[in-house]
């Protein structure tokens, strides 16, 4: 590709046919590169749709993607996609929000002192071994049926990826560059400010995203547990009435929601973050 | 006048990185450290900085104990370690941020200029070269006016071409405002490039072995017989100085009355 790219901007100041050529191929690549991700799901959807069609499968368990898009419009015409999808990111945020915020502080705490580290470290790291469904009972005892067991498990489930990742930044920053702030005397914040916590930041936004993607996870399991509404709720009612069309449309909307929040997180973060010097940016 | 009066420092580990060494250096001289390695200079740089405290003795500038870095006191170390996600210019503009903004911004970009990298002012420190990279660190050192500039193998890492132009670079900038300069080195060569006196180490412990001046004119010509003459008394008080059959009473302290015998 780079070879390619190499050659066109050689070329440039003298425009020919063949450059000019060469560009728009360039230009045609760069747009096909996402659309190669797109080939495996999409082939297979049509091999599906076709086998099905063909008669080679009634496609009653494994509904073939005209119906799926069918139940995707009918969710959406009788409005039930736009309640349970907000429900479901509602609940995403608050509990993301809570556990980021948890996780962050008490990451920072342990990562910038030893003496708390060892304080609360060994506790929350044996927490962390707790399965997650295990909380389930616990929190609905606590915190009752509603919204506030639901969102304390997704807290849950973001807050150990969170605190981890910012405790190990915290830990892994150069002593070098450390040594810079203190040459230049920097106070005690103005070093948390200007040297840990751009230092910091790479890695953050990395535990962030694992966060997010644990929050996903465990936003099913807390709609599992007598849900109302949510994705998750769709998940259930599909499999009770017998309607795998809708237990496929509800996976779907889960890895499309999924795909874009982490895709909002990672797009937020980049500007910060251009000053890396990363293998994919050559 | 920086003085080290008898600075010994031995970590929790019980390692004596060094041990004894006393050093006045004057305002506005150059006096480069040279010694084999594990004989303690970065210690002694380390020390001077503030970074450690010493277990023993004590380091004074113009008679204020260091025990903490100091705001008359610049460092540049062996690699530029800019922050990578400040462009060239806050990168020198680091230790400017409580000044305001415009003479921040003036002072930086003289700074720039001095060290020639005005044209790198909005890149990021990865899009240099390692000298570049190192002339930054360089400017962020001097942007800041200290009155003493510690240096720790500032140009080992660059190639020989490159280790050349920053030697005669960094005297042109040293002649700006004439600080102090406590460079550590390896290279004797670059010793007698820059020095006013040149301090030979001796390590296990670590300590000043011998004092050597190295006054030749400047700008100082590496091809001429008096450069040789003074390298080769460098080297030769390096061969005796990891000599450990040397007894500490023959070290020669007494520049003048060495470099009279010689």
């Amino acid at each position: 590709m780079s070879v390619v790219h190499v050659t066109v901007t050689a070329e440039r100041p003298v425009p020919t046919r063949e450059s000019d050529r060469l560009a728009r191929l360039t230009r045609l690549a760069r747009l096909a590169r996402p659309a190669l991700g797109l080939l495996l799901p999409v082939g297979a959807a049509v091999l599906w749709e076709i086998a099905v069609h063909a008669g080679l499968s009634d496609g009653r368990l494994l509904p073939p993607p005209s119906r799926i898009f069918q139940e995707f419009a009918d969710l959406y015409r009788t409005g039930e996609l736009q309640r349970h999808v907000t429900a479901t990111l509602l609940r995403m945020a608050v509990g993301f929000g809570l556990g980021t915020v948890a996780g962050t502080l008490l990451g920072a705490i342990s990562g910038y002192s030893g003496l708390m580290r060892r304080l609360i470290d060994p506790t929350l790291q044996g927490l962390r071994a707790v399965p997650s469904i295990a909380w389930i009972p616990l929190f609905i005892l606590w915190l009752g049926i509603f919204e506030t067991s639901k969102v304390a498990l997704i807290a849950v489930g973001v807050f150990f990826p969170v605190y981890l990742g910012v405790m190990a930044a915290i830990l892994s920053v150069d002593r070098k560059i450390v040594e810079v702030g203190q040459v230049f005397r920097l106070s005690p914040l103005a070093m948390v400010r200007r040297i840990l916590l751009p230092a910091v930041l790479p890695a953050y936004v990395v535990s962030l995203r694992a966060g997010l993607g644990l929050g996903w996870m465990f936003v099913i399991a807390a709609e599992f547990m007598g849900a109302s509404e949510g994705l998750g709720y769709l998940l259930i009612d599909g499999q009770q009435l017998g309607k795998p069309a809708e237990i496929v449309a509800a996976i779907l909307a889960f890895a499309v929601l999924g795909k874009i929040t982490d895709a909002i997180l990672a797009g937020a973060a980049a500007p910060f973050l251009r000053w890396e010097d990363v293998v994919t940016r050559q | 006048m920086l003085t080290l009066n008898n600075v010994g420092k031995t970590y929790p580990n019980g390692v004596r990185a060094l041990e004894g060494a006393t050093l006045a250096v004057a305002p506005g001289e150059i006096v480069v450290v040279v010694g084999g390695s594990g004989c303690g200079k970065s210690t002694l740089l380390r020390l001077v900085c503030g970074l450690d405290r010493p277990t023993h003795g004590a380091i004074t500038l113009d008679g204020t104990p260091i025990t903490a870095p100091h705001e008359k006191i610049g460092m540049v170390f062996q690699e530029p370690r800019l922050l990578p996600w400040l462009s060239v210019a806050d990168n020198v503009g680091f230790g400017l941020t409580d000044r305001p903004r415009e003479e921040r911004h003036a002072r930086v970009a003289m700074q720039l200029e001095r060290v020639a990298l005005h044209d790198k002012t909005a890149v990021w420190p990865r899009e240099l070269s390692g000298g570049q990279a190192q002339r930054a660190a360089l400017a962020r050192a001097l942007v800041t006016r200290p009155e003493v500039l510690l240096l720790d193998e500032p140009f080992s890492a660059l190639d020989a071409f490159t280790r050349t132009d920053l030697q005669d670079h960094l005297l042109d900038l040293w002649a700006d405002t004439r600080p102090t300069l406590l460079v550590v080195t390896h290279d004797v060569d670059e010793a007698v490039v820059l020095a006013d006196r040149i301090a030979v180490m001796r390590p296990r412990p670590g300590r000043v072995f011998a004092e050597i001046e190295a006054d030749l004119p400047r700008p100082r010509d590496r091809q001429s017989a008096a450069f040789d003459a003074v390298k080769r008394r460098v080297l030769n008080a390096l061969d005796r100085s990891l000599n450990r059959t040397v007894k500490a009473h023959e070290d020669i302290r007494a520049s003048q009355g060495a470099a009279l015998w010689w």
